[in-house]
């Protein structure tokens, strides 16, 4: 990762690695986000290297704060640089909308990584609309080396526009690797100045419907950029035309034959006269886009605008699909131009194979959260009001604690609406990152309007899901600032909150009859569940590793362990359930509930 | 020329490490390249797979279904999942060793016998290569080495586009010292179990 500091030199490395080269080289001073993937190690590897490089970078505490501190260094007049997941963009939405109508001095690109099939994330949102609705540019990099390269680009455009620029990757382009060439990167000012200007920066209605035609006029000027932008190219030669941007570009490219490929690197505004001269003596046209079909309407539109009557075929007409992510394969399926034949896939015969979710981990302390709470709830049960992170696994059995999962901070939310209209119990679970993130409204809110439920913040001291990064209830100590962690349970009892208890969940009696007592207060109760994420500790390489095994003899084979905790590391073995040594980390929760207490430390 | 491979496994087994080292191996011979690999949720103990294709057009992270080289897997049955992204023509090497999901530990699903699934493969190809990367990196020293019999097992692949020593040069570079004579035993005996078999 080091070596991505040097000044040359060829590097394999992954998009957001080559992302993170890029703002180097472009000179960027300030970087902001919150975690989320497919963006986390760009923001991994700005922890690490960010200081060598010249980058104040930081995790803020969601995705809106994050925006509005890099608007604020961009408008100082530095280049800033703000990311986050294509979902982070709805919770940053709201300053993005206004941040359009003031501009920046300094250039400013925010990276939304779009996660087509929704690798890992609650939908597949296709972000390249927020720069239809924002009126803002945006470029889209179709790999790993275009993207370093394009955010040299898109620094650029938004300083001669004075906009911010959106930058649209997807988790094809985040998680590819690819080669990268280094180069020298450009000097840009470290320090800004703010200018104070109320006509540009203080949206009161008289400024903003004065800002709103500057905004449409720099979206015109923006067109005039697209229009010749070195990024949007036409290569090969044919009466085939094919429009694409991202990382369909790459499918395209490698699998039609005899076609001529409009790339559009700034796919927005659309360069609508290179479009018109592209599409008129096409014999036809294809728009190859993921998700929806946002070149092809305004291809269509630019069509019947020029008087253009060349087919063009996509989305609309069915021959392309519009959910999940591309990949050869539809390509080689579009059937009205030549693809580069493929050999025959085997075809095995039918096997029931296991399935194989995502799980937590062996010795994941929420393994024992979950194990204590549905104890505690017992046979009467409870809505399970979940969010956004490791625990959301909790939604396999044995446990199914997750009844609903909406947003990031959402399980706060909807925990006071279910406790209105329902007579049933309600349990909210949220993580310690998530509920910092968006979680602490919810609760005021709910101790304001006087809800019942309680709230389980499965407190594993890190944003581990995305790679264990800091948050404030860690405190930060990386890029030269040390700051002390802020106490959950404090916040909680400021939010109204009279019935907090912090526990321990490895001390699986304790907390069930923490959560217990919790579901007996009238009103709203909340359980701070605290254990460090044993992967954090082994990265940082302080984990105590001991390992746990079965003592057959005292084993009556009743199976609770397997069935009611289903750790990872169990596996069974004939009539035996046995501990896999390798997995097993010594959480010595099996060895609690064992009735038999067949469980114990071996050497 | 296009050379892919893709490597399914678990996620933790080490896919990501063995990726990367064929990734720079394939730089360090002078190819273009395009790698594809899978993070976040998935990693929690799901399928995994990686995609790597090198060569003089190597552009798109992703392959077409039925075009790989090269399948390498790090798990039965994960490998019989991603069958077919081989051909009739296309290598498979197979990790025999077993990751149980916990599902199957529950006793709510079942995990085939592994002859079953050597044979069905068998029945479709003659290109199956097994070997049980867990016993050969516990005979070379330690079970955390599977990693390496399986590098070692590429290199030993009939056709292979990377030589053998440049495949060892760059696992060993990603490997700390007082390890490197555990992954080069481990690289060995994959290597020479592959080659015994064609």
């Amino acid at each position: 990762m080091e070596r991505l500091l040097d000044d040359s030199g060829k590097l394999l490395v992954l998009g957001n690695e080559a992302i993170v080269r890029g703002c180097i080289e472009a000179g960027v001073a300030f970087a902001s986000t919150y975690p989320g993937t497919p963006s986390s190690e760009i923001g991994n590897t700005l922890q690490k290297i960010g200081q060598k490089a010249g980058v104040y970078f930081e995790f803020s505490t969601n995705e809106k704060v994050a925006l509005e501190a890099a608007a604020a260094a961009a408008i100082s007049g530095v280049r800033s640089f703000a990311f986050m997941k294509h979902v982070g963009v709805n919770v940053a939405a709201d300053p993005l909308m206004t941040l359009a109508y003031s501009g920046v001095d300094g250039g400013m690109v925010i990276l939304t990584a779009d996660d087509p099939s929704c690798h890992s994330s609650q939908n597949e949102q296709d972000n390249r609309y927020y720069s239809m609705l924002s009126l803002l540019p945006m470029f889209e990099p179709a790999t790993p080396a275009e993207a370093k390269e394009m955010i040299k680009e898109a620094f650029k455009v938004s300083e001669e526009l004075k906009s911010p620029v959106l930058f649209r990757t997807t988790t094809r382009v985040n998680h590819a690797r690819g080669v990268i060439e280094l180069s020298k990167p450009e000097q840009e000012p470290a320090k800004g100045k703010f200018v104070k200007d109320a006509c540009r920066f203080v949206n009161i209605p008289a400024f903003a419907r004065m800002n709103r035609l500057k905004l449409l006029e720099r979206s015109e000027a923006a067109r005039r950029v697209s229009e010749s932008s070195p990024y949007n190219t036409i290569e090969g030669e044919g009466q085939v035309g094919i429009i694409t941007s991202g990382v369909s570009y790459t499918y395209a490219k490698e699998w039609m034959e005899d076609v001529s490929i409009l790339k559009l690197g700034m796919s927005s505004p659309l360069p609508e006269d290179l479009v018109a001269r592209f599409i008129r003596d096409k014999d036809m046209v294809i728009i190859v886009e993921e998700l929806e079909p946002y070149l092809e309407d305004q291809v269509l539109r630019v069509a019947r605008q020029n008087g253009i009557s060349t087919p063009i075929f996509g989305k609309r007409t069915g021959h392309l699909p519009r959910a999940f992510e591309y990949n050869p394969d539809v390509i080689s399926n579009i059937g009205i131009v030549p693809v580069r034949e493929g050999r025959e896939p085997l075809s095995p015969p039918p096997m029931t194979l296991p399935t194989r979710p995502p799980m937590l981990c062996a010795g994941c302390p929420h393994r024992a959260t979950f194990y204590a709470l549905k104890k505690a709830v017992g046979k009467e049960g409870a809505i399970y009001s979940s969010d956004i992170g490791c625990y959301t696994l909790g939604i396999q059995p044995p446990f199914e604690t997750a009844d609903l999962v909406m947003c990031m901070g959402g399980s706060v939310g909807a925990a006071g609406g279910f406790s209105a209209v329902t007579d049933q119990r309600v349990v909210a679970i949220i993580g310690d990152s998530t509920f910092f993130h968006t979680g602490v409204p919810p609760l005021m809110n709910a101790t304001f309007n006087g809800h019942k439920f309680v709230l389980v913040i499965v407190d594993n001291r890190a944003t581990a899901m995305t790679g264990h990064q800091p948050h404030p209830g860690t405190g930060r100590s990386h890029g030269g600032r040390d700051t002390p962690a802020l106490a959950i349970e404090p916040l909680v009892k400021a939010c109204g909150v009279e019935h907090v208890v912090t526990v321990d969940p490895l001390d699986v009696k304790s907390t069930q009859k923490a959560i217990k007592g919790a579901l007996e207060h009238d009103g709203i109760s909340v359980v701070v569940s605290q254990s460090p994420c044993p992967l954090e500790l082994k990265k940082r390489r302080v984990l105590q590793v001991s390992t746990y095994a079965v003592d057959q003899d005292k084993c009556v084979k009743c199976y609770h362990c397997v069935e009611a905790l289903a750790c990872t590391a169990f596996y069974r073995d004939g009539e035996d359930v046995m501990i896999d040594p390798d997995l097993c980390i010594g959480c010595g929760v099996c060895a609690k509930i064992c009735p038999r207490g067949a469980m114990g430390v071996v050497e | 020329m296009r050379y892919c491979v893709q490597i399914a496994g678990v996620g933790g087994q080490g896919v990501l490490l063995a990726s990367s080292v064929l990734g720079h191996a394939a730089m360090a011979a002078g190819h273009k390249l395009a790698m594809s690999e899978v993070h976040g949720m998935a990693q929690r103990g799901g399928s995994v797979l990686s995609t790597l294709r090198f060569g003089d057009e190597a552009l798109s992270p992703l392959e077409a279904t039925g075009q790989a080289d090269l399948l390498l897997g790090f798990e039965p049955v994960e490998t019989y999942r991603m069958l077919n992204l081989a051909n009739k023509d296309t290598y498979i090497v197979m990790n025999l060793q077993p990751t149980v999901p916990v599902k199957v530990s529950m006793g709510a699903e079942s995990y085939p016998a592994i002859d079953d699934i050597v044979a069905n493969i068998r029945s479709v190809t003659d290109r199956l290569i097994t070997l049980n990367a867990t016993e050969l990196a516990t005979q070379a020293g330690k079970a955390v080495a599977a990693n390496a019999a399986l590098i070692g097992a590429t290199a030993g692949v009939k056709d292979f586009p990377l030589e053998r020593s440049l495949l060892e040069e760059t696992l060993l570079e990603t490997v700390p010292e007082r390890f490197k004579e555990i992954n080069a035993k481990a690289f060995q005996l994959g290597y020479e179990t592959v080659r015994s078999a064609v």
